[in-house]
């Protein structure tokens, strides 16, 4: 059984990195150690660490940082970036307006 | 066959209810382990819902599990688990438009207050007096001021923290495919990667798929797989802080302190629809969220201009007579079963997780009476 599935699987403790402060999720302001840090409260999914943290919740979607939080992650976890799956691409692809998408206006 | 890994207690789902079951039980010295099907915590109703704490048109048989709750258990629940799971007690307004949501309003203030909850009627000038942003056709509404919102995302995710630092054992894509029998007592979960995990008690809280996992031992409840369709919205300047709800039930929601509005509606065709009947891997229907949407407007004309960022959908357990079922089966001696919540078991989930613990732990629950939640009681006259 692999780290990802076993949640109590020991991924060494939590290191602080000189550039813990950069900003990757531009739209929400979420840092590297914020996403480094959630790794080590448990959160092995990029999926738990959007809905804890609110990267790729903004304007933009994640259409920016979502394959670097993935790759902040798998290193995190010393795993593949592709043995971690992305969130799942919501609807709208772009902001829309409410009354546009009542379909209120023509 | 060996065994993967063991337990007193191995939960079968690890959404909102599962999770808040495990701390409990964690908290009291329990060994537990939870099994997740999908690789993500949390994946279902749990991450789907508008994060209502909401007694005002709670269900009779809930109410008594809410109120606790929202007395004793949510308030301090950030503290508790060392995660802010934006709990806001603000209220509740469930609005209307005329005479027939009056009526419906009217009736569902009378059953709550028939049973101790402070929810009373507000005219039209009343309600904008609380709200100012609503349109001048809200006539009426219920307004219960103990009740709020916190948000469901984090509040399942705090269960988890709090009960994995516990020494609870979480494991995700482990799909529990059955329910393994021994000596007359049921001990072991396998899986569909082919691990076998055993337990003293297993608690079944896997939603709608609880369905299924529950026939391999011959239980079952009868439940209806429904749709649950959110919408968030851009940060908006902070607007008000109460829950909103409508008579007609056509959309809910609140604004978050984040600043965006997370909403839910649906059409009440979701069921009909082929693709939604499909394996709801993508249950997202392009028709639900604009409905919801133009509900909205109707009572929110002031948003129309706000920014639409997200939808997101999933299903619900909806049980045959729309609460859930805790109970421990006597025809199936080591089995709990927590299921059926039918879309309104946020708020009552750290009540249930508290009563769940100690049906598992004790045999029955002492706070408060599972009684009006019995797993036989589809099988019975109506009383």
């Amino acid at each position: 059984m692999d780290k990802l599935m076993d949640r109590s699987a020991d991924i060494g403790p939590f290191v602080p990195l000189p550039d813990d402060d950069m900003i990757v999720c531009r739209c929400e302001e979420i840092t590297k150690g914020e996403i480094r840090r959630a790794v080590h409260d448990g959160f092995r999914s990029l999926t738990e660490i959007k809905r804890v943290l609110r990267n790729g919740m903004g304007l933009c979607q994640g259409q920016t940082c979502s394959r670097l939080v993935r790759s902040i992650v798998a290193r995190e976890l010393g795993v593949k970036p592709a043995d971690l799956p992305m969130t799942t691409a919501r609807a709208p692809a772009r902001p829309v307006e409410m009354q546009v998408y009542a379909k209120e206006v023509r | 066959m060996t065994v993967t890994d063991k337990a007193e207690v191995v939960i079968i789902g690890s959404g909102v209810i599962g999770n808040a079951a495990a701390y409990y039980m964690a908290k009291r010295g329990a060994s537990v382990i939870v099994l997740e099907g999908s690789e993500i915590i949390g994946n279902g109703g749990s991450s789907r819902n508008g994060g209502g704490v909401r007694q005002s048109a709670r269900d009779p048989r809930e109410l008594p599990l809410v109120m606790y709750a929202v007395e004793n258990l949510w308030p301090g629940l950030s503290d508790e688990l060392g995660m802010d799971v934006e709990y806001c007690k603000k209220g509740n307004l469930r609005l209307g438009k005329g005479e027939a949501h009056r009526k419906i309003l009217q009736g569902l203030c009378d059953r709550s207050t028939a049973q101790g909850l402070d929810v009373r009627m507000l005219d039209g000038d009343e309600v904008r007096e609380i709200n100012p942003y609503l349109s001048d056709e809200v006539t009426c509404a219920s307004w219960c001021p103990t009740d709020g919102h916190a948000n469901p995302l984090r509040t399942t995710l705090a269960y988890y923290r709090a009960a994995r630092q516990l020494g609870v054992r979480f494991y995700t894509r482990e799909l529990a495919t059955g329910l393994i029998m021994d000596k007359g007592r049921l001990r072991y979960v396998k899986t569909a990667c082919g691990d076998l995990f055993e337990g003293d008690t297993i608690l079944v809280a896997a939603g709608y798929s609880s369905r299924a996992l529950l026939h391999t031992v011959g239980i079952d409840i009868p439940m209806n797989k429904g749709l649950l369709e959110a919408i968030v919205t851009e940060a908006e300047p902070p607007m008000f802080e109460q829950m909103l709800g409508t008579a007609p039930a056509d959309f809910y929601g609140h604004q978050t302190p984040h600043g965006s509005f997370v909403f839910g509606g649906h059409t009440g065709m979701e069921p009909y629809f082929g693709e939604y009947a499909g394996d709801g891997l993508n249950p997202s229907q392009a028709i639900s969220a604009p409905t919801a949407a133009r509900a909205i407007l109707n009572f929110f004309p002031r948003l129309k201009n706000t920014k639409l960022v997200r939808t997101w959908a999933g299903s619900m357990d909806e049980c045959a007579d729309k609460v859930p079922v805790m109970d421990r089966p006597a025809e199936v001696p080591g089995l709990a079963v927590a299921c059926g919540f039918t879309g309104h078991g946020f708020g009552i989930a750290p009540a249930a997780g508290l009563l769940l613990s100690e049906l598992v732990l004790d045999g029955r629950a002492s706070t408060l009476s599972l009684g009006a939640f019995r797993y036989d009681r589809f099988a019975r006259p109506a009383d």
